[in-house]
């Protein structure tokens, strides 16, 4: 009954959807306002019956009903309650629905807080948002319903949940990286809407801002978690491997990063109109892209969900509709007209520019290096796989190339700025810089390195040009309190950011110059010496989890005699799929990691085969996607965008960022 | 002029989805391969438990999996547990060529994660591999009783993969070796 109610919930909410993209629209070209005014509580009624759909599947796991097939694939009844909740989205249709839910939530804010919108601005943009939604209901009922029913001949049991995906980080991953993908449609809405109506100004681009900002916090977030859970999980201390999947998130993250900065742009100085428009189409394009291309299994990889060709169909119609059709629009509409406001070669704005360039070119690397391998079948030029080699060829260079100029660029001025006056404010810091580039890495247990010291350097002048726009914005202020009082949050966002991807530098370079990895054969009471840590076998152990079986090593480490972690690696055999899945033991710490993984037993002395892993800063990356995420929601506490409607829209804004 | 400009983005998409739409039509996994129901290329290459030389005449018998893999390979720690409860559930025979990897590391591998394999077969250099035209870790062949490779699985082995498409090959080339 309750996955029929669920079905049921989720026609609704299409049929809902199909009104909400349909009236609206046509109202808002007839001028028919009551019609209009419709949008918010359609929009808001298609949330409400989405979550009551999800809400059904997700009781339907929770009460191990076997008659439902994705249950009965997915999950099993020693399942902890946790992950039966987490199994729900740990497949291809529950993960579908869980995008539906989380486009739905975004519709159900729109409306919420966009009520000093324009009526006709926000009946566009929830119609647009309403038709994307159509589209994700749709391929959910029609390719991938989740309700569908084994009967007669139900299960007595589920196949259990994929081990691997069995893990606290997986329950938040997909969410947030949905929260993301998903979030980058309203900005796309707010782009068609604002081509529909011709009117691509300043006040557009402040709507556009705050959403787009939360959406890439999202994506930031999701994204470090699949890094990390990769780290932890795959039990062998990788973080990144430039995966199609990987990718998938990864593209629109780098355009989400251009579209950002273009709308900054945008909105302070009303520049790169039609520029940014594209970049906001781009950026939901490839979010939809990465969805074909993770369902259609078109491309091979580790986390392929079952693929469909019928299902890659529907997503590349869908595909062809939303992408084209904006396009077109896109084409039919953007001013073509070059726009009268100059600026300097030397300037905020040429910096920006740059920005945009280098993630643009970032963002097609990473997709040529994506599509290739099809490009090049497609062709009949035979099979190719592409592999990190490729990526970080022409990802580190243009990442070395960025790093110089936004160091500069929090102190840049608008408009027009001087090469005297950058020298005049890097020259000391830059020296500065230098020299701790040169020392630091000396004090390392490693040694002197010559990547890590370049490292240092970018992440240092970085931080350094953050500190002396700090320092500027402070000068006319009687008191440090409230010189940092004085500040926006959207000020403190960008220091955030900043320092954010200065952390991530550091932690991605140091991490793979200064890691040691050591494959041994260990009995109860060996002990070994790694990078000035001891790693001491006490015991084995049997342990019984909930749905698994467990053979447990014991380790303590020490460093100068002083025991610094206690670790407690498995092996676990999961009862009902039969698979072998090794849980590493990891001591984190700011500094460095500590990792045990357990192998097979070797000999019959009870001896293990035992992984080790001595992985220097490895959470500084995860701590830098962590600090640009917060930046992301920072934003949104700025009091600019909740100014009253009436003022937003007359005013022409010229405010320094 | 300016107007025809904007429409670069719409033409690039367009070209994009037609690739996209010829993609659907291409499994990535099915690759042809030039020695399907030819018999396995010649090699002479040593175990890598080091205990003697493969050559096709020592695996030669009953049907088999020559399963390509390295220690490099993610997808190959994917594909590894599977693999293993094919070999102890199954009993289905299974040759390892373990490929362009260092074979320190390759054996502590399959100490710490098991090992599926009858033997593994050290192609360091890859010349086995470009015989047999791989293409990337993991691949598979199925190999018949007369040691002629009737099959090629690109990509990983899951359970839905072989039992809708491998155990069925598999299957037949016990029956045939049975008659």
């Amino acid at each position: 009954m309750i996955p029929e109610l669920g079905h049921f919930a989720l026609v609704l909410a299409l049929v809902l959807a199909v009104v909400l993209a349909v009236v609206p629209m046509a109202a808002s070209f007839q001028g028919r306002y009551a019609a209009m005014r419709l949008a918010p509580t359609l929009a808001t009624a298609v949330a409400v019956f989405t979550s009551i759909s999800f809400a059904c599947l997700a009781t339907a796991f929770l009460q191990d009903d076997f008659s439902v097939r994705v249950v009965a694939a997915n999950s099993n009844s020693l399942l902890p309650p946790m992950y039966k909740f987490s199994a729900v989205w740990g497949n291809h249709e529950g993960s579908l629905l869980l995008w539906a839910l989380i486009l739905s939530y975004w519709l159900a804010a729109v409306a919420a807080f966009s009520q000093g919108l324009p009526t006709i601005m926000l009946a566009r943009v929830l119609a647009v948002m309403g038709a994307i939604a159509v589209g994700f209901l749709s391929f959910s009922l029609l390719t991938s319903n989740p309700f569908e029913r084994i009967l007669p001949g139900v299960p007595a049991d589920g196949n259990d949940l994929n081990p691997l995906l069995q893990d606290p980080g997986l329950i938040i991953h997909p969410p947030l990286l949905y929260m993301g993908y998903v979030g980058f449609s309203v900005a796309f809405a707010f782009a068609v809407a604002a081509l529909l109506g011709g009117r691509l100004d300043a006040a557009w681009a402040r709507w556009s801002r705050p959403w787009t900002n939360v959406a890439w916090a999202f994506l930031s977030l999701g994204i470090m978690l699949g890094s990390w859970w990769a780290y932890y999980e795959l039990g062998w201390g990788g973080w990144w491997f430039w995966d199609p999947v990987e990718n998938a998130s990864f593209m629109p993250w780098l355009a989400g990063t251009a579209l950002i900065h273009s709308l900054a742009v945008t909105e302070k100085r009303g520049l790169f109109r039609s520029w940014t428009v594209l970049l906001a189409i781009f950026a939901f394009s490839l979010s939809l892209l990465g969805t074909f291309l993770v369902r259609s299994g078109v491309l091979t990889s580790v986390h392929a969900f079952a693929a469909d060709p019928a299902r890659g169909l529907f997503v590349l119609i869908f595909l062809a509709i939303v992408v084209g059709g904006s396009l077109t629009l896109y084409a039919l509409r953007a001013p073509a007209v070059r726009s009268h406001i100059s600026f300097g070669t030397v300037s905020r704005e040429s910096l920006l520019l740059l920005n945009n360039v280098v993630f643009l070119v970032a963002t097609l690397t990473v997709l040529f290096g994506t599509l290739f391998p099809l490009l090049m079948d497609a062709l009949g030029q035979g099979k190719y796989s592409v592999g990190p080699p490729y990526f970080n060829a022409v990802f580190v260079p243009l990442m070395a190339l960025l790093v110089p100029f936004m160091g500069v660029g929090p102190l840049s001025r608008w408009r027009d700025d001087s090469l005297h006056r950058w020298k005049s404010r890097m020259l000391l810091p830059g020296v500065i810089v230098v020299i701790l580039a040169v020392v630091l890495p000396f004090i390392a247990d490693q040694g002197f390195n010559l990547w890590v010291a370049l490292a240092i350097l970018l992440a240092g002048w970085l931080v350094a040009g953050l500190w002396q726009d700090f320092a500027e914005r402070r000068r006319n202020s009687p008191s440090l309190l409230r010189s940092l009082r004085r500040q926006s949050p959207s000020y403190w966002a960008m220091v955030l950011a900043h320092t954010g991807f200065a952390a991530a530098i550091v932690g991605v370079v140091a991490t793979s110059q200064y890691s040691i990895e050591r494959d041994l054969r260990m009995a109860p009471g060996d002990s070994e010496t790694l990078a000035g840590y001891r790693f001491v076998f006490n015991e084995t152990a049997r342990v019984r989890g909930p749905n698994y079986l467990a053979d447990a090593a014991r380790f303590s480490v020490y460093r100068n005699d002083r025991e610094v972690a206690s670790l407690q690696a498995e092996k676990r055999r999961y009862l009902a799929s039969g698979s072998v899945m090794t849980e590493a033991a990891i001591d984190p710490g700011l500094f460095r990691d500590l990792y045990v993984a357990m192998g097979e037993p070797v000999g019959t002395d009870g001896a293990w085969a035992i992984r080790l892993h001595y992985k220097p800063m490895v959470r500084w990356m995860w701590l830098g996607a962590l600090l640009m995420g917060a930046a992301g929601l920072l934003t949104t506490f700025d009091r600019r965008y909740r100014r009253e409607p009436r003022v937003a829209q007359t005013e022409a804004p010229r405010a320094p960022a | 002029m300016r107007r025809l400009k904007l429409f670069l983005p719409l033409g690039i998409f367009a070209l994009l989805a037609v690739l996209l739409f010829r993609g659907l039509s291409l499994d990535p996994q099915a690759l042809p391969s030039a020695l399907i129901d030819r018999p396995l290329p010649a090699f002479s290459l040593p175990s890598l438990a080091g205990d003697k030389t493969l050559t096709p005449d020592g695996l030669i018998g009953e049907p088999f999996l020559l399963n390509v893999w390295a220690t490099w390979c993610i997808s190959c720690r994917v594909e590894h547990p599977y693999l293993q409860r094919l070999a102890a559930e199954e009993a289905v025979v299974i040759y390892g060529v373990n490929y362009k990897d260092d074979s320190a590391a390759a054996r502590a591998w399959l100490a710490e994660l098991g090992d599926p394999y009858v033997a593994s077969i050290v192609d360091r250099e890859g010349s086995l591999g470009l015989d047999l035209g791989v293409y990337g870790a993991p691949e598979t062949y199925f190999v018949d009783a007369d040691g002629v490779i009737r099959y090629r699985h690109v990509g990983v082995i899951d359970e839905r993969i072989w039992t809708e498409r491998l155990q069925p090959i598999y299957q037949q080339l016990r029956t045939e070796a049975g008659r």
